[in-house]
């Protein structure tokens, strides 16, 4: 007897039988010769993309071929941060659709993603980006985005260990529903209900090539053999743009190198997530007690997943000017991400100019907060060839019609 | 830390530079949205050797080329624009 449900009572019965008929969370398959849909990229937005095709529109025929292993890019690589807290309409619609799903993900998977709703501050450092904040959160409000201002003496309430030395510090504005959740929960959970549906996720399985017939793709070349497809859904994030250019045609993104890093674990000492625009730095403490912080991209276009060593310097430097108290901690690991980062930090979602092939892409440096909305639209776009209303204003013609939605200069955090 | 040597001033340390953007022909001023779209924004953005231009922006303050590999970061070649026929508008 294999038992797939967690719960108090399989938990109780499991430890009484020594844990022994635990079914495996995915299973491990080969390929089949075709699929309904095929998915590139198993990382959360792709596993999302197929739970989804599978849960909300009954396709359950539905491959996702992975190159390296499930969740090894950029959702096992971010710094697990969620948030919605976006200028324009379209963004805060589509960011605030997957914190949403993201609040009910645990109970919909049956899988602890961890998710903790800490809420998130941005620093201002003058009277004037107080001002604009306060414009800023003002949209938000009329977005719907449960974010507000706080003035310094709140923020140093929150932040006792805060010491911005020669930066000032007027305020802040904060999403109380941000926060954090783990990251390799998300693309896990995803798997094992995206598996229990019916999904095949295969691993070490790289695409290597398209056939096509017209304007349709009718298989997949891979590493493991050619796989036939009805439709197909890329999220491949940094080689998004390479699985394209084999499709014959090259997208609006440039792939760069996003560092991130933790410390040795400490006591608690920060019980939310903080960004200082002054130093570019942001930081959270994880459920273990490392802190976890990054900045912004490396200075220039890049497929190495390892981060050069003067943005480096500049994170750890950030830090220490937020927090000077946090010197002494040891370093315990750094690493790189390889984002696809669109002109007007805004995604893509829809409809590529191959008839039967569909686009999550763009994501840049936030990807991870948007994985369940990501693969909610994809799957709809797939299952129906058309937008959701959601996902309409990010379709890849936006930068044909003049029609960006320019989050590079309006969003929350730097991009 | 890349050792970029610029081709005005000689090696210079990575944090002297911007980089630029890919190097591209312009388009007539009467092409199509479509031609305008895919000049603005559309990136070859290469695995390996990729064209760039960059911008000695705390040196000489001038552009030139590099072939650099957006793999392993090695600088195969940089050069004056227009030296090879292209990078000038």
């Amino acid at each position: 007897m294999s038992v797939r449900r967690y719960n108090a009572f399989n938990l109780f019965r499991q430890g009484r039988r020594g844990q022994q008929d635990w079914a495996p969370a995915w299973r491990l398959p080969d390929p089949k010769p075709a699929y309904d849909a095929v998915i590139v990229g198993g990382g959360g937005h792709g596993l999302a993309t197929a739970y989804y095709l599978a849960r909300n529109h009954g396709i359950r025929n539905v491959a996702v071929l992975e190159k390296g292993w499930l969740g090894g890019g950029n959702t096992g690589r971010n710094t697990t941060i969620v948030r919605s807290n976006y200028f324009w309409p379209e963004s805060a619609a589509l960011y605030d659709l997957a914190l949403r799903l993201y609040e009910g993900l645990s109970e919909e998977l049956n899988f602890n993603i961890m998710l903790s709703q800490r809420g998130m501050m941005i620093l201002a450092h003058s009277e004037s980006e107080l001002d604009m904040m306060k414009r800023s959160v003002n949209a938000m409000q009329l977005n719907g985005i449960d974010c507000e201002v706080l003035d310094a003496a709140e923020v140093r309430q929150r932040l006792p260990l805060l010491d911005l030395g020669r930066h000032e510090l007027w305020g802040a504005m904060v999403q109380h529903r941000a926060g954090v959740a783990r990251h390799d929960a998300v693309a896990w959970g995803y798997a094992r209900g995206a598996d229990s549906l019916g999904v095949d996720i295969i691993q070490n399985c790289e695409v290597t090539g398209f056939q096509t017939q017209g304007n349709r793709v009718t298989a997949v070349e891979t590493s493991r053999g050619t796989i036939g497809c009805g439709v197909v859904g890329l999220a491949a994030a940094g080689h998004q743009n390479l699985l394209a250019q084999k499709l014959g045609f090259r997208l609006p993104l440039l792939s760069y190198c996003l560092q991130a890093m933790v410390s040795e674990a400490i006591k608690p000492v920060l019980d939310t997530v903080v960004m200082a625009p002054a130093v570019g730095t942001y930081v959270s403490q994880s459920a273990k007690g490392s802190l976890v912080f990054g900045a912004g991209l490396d200075l220039y276009p890049s497929y190495a997943q390892r981060g050069n060593f003067p943005t480096t310097q500049k994170i750890v430097a950030g830090l220490l000017e937020m927090f000077p108290s946090f010197a002494r901690l040891k370093m315990l690991r750094q690493w790189g991400g390889n984002v696809d980062v669109a002109p007007d930090s805004s995604p893509i979602i829809g409809p590529s100019p191959v008839d039967n092939v569909h686009l999550d892409c763009g994501w840049g440096t936030g990807g991870f907060k948007a994985i369940p909305g990501g693969g909610w639209l994809l799957a709809h776009c797939l299952a129906t060839g058309k937008h959701h209303p959601i996902s309409e204003p990010f379709d890849l013609k936006r930068f044909t019609e003049g029609r960006l939605i320019d989050e590079g200069a309006a969003a929350g955090i730097a991009h | 830390m890349l050792l970029i040597p610029c081709p005005f001033c000689g090696p210079r340390d990575e944090s002297e530079f911007h980089y630029a953007g890919e190097p591209k022909p312009r388009p007539a001023f009467a092409a199509d949205d479509a031609t305008w779209g895919a000049y603005l924004f559309d990136k070859a953005n290469e695995k390996g050797p990729h064209r760039e231009l960059w911008h000695h922006v705390g040196g000489c303050r001038r552009l030139f080329l590099m072939t650099r590999d957006t793999v392993t970061h090695r600088i195969l070649e940089t050069h004056a624009p227009g030296q090879h026929g292209e990078g000038q508008s």
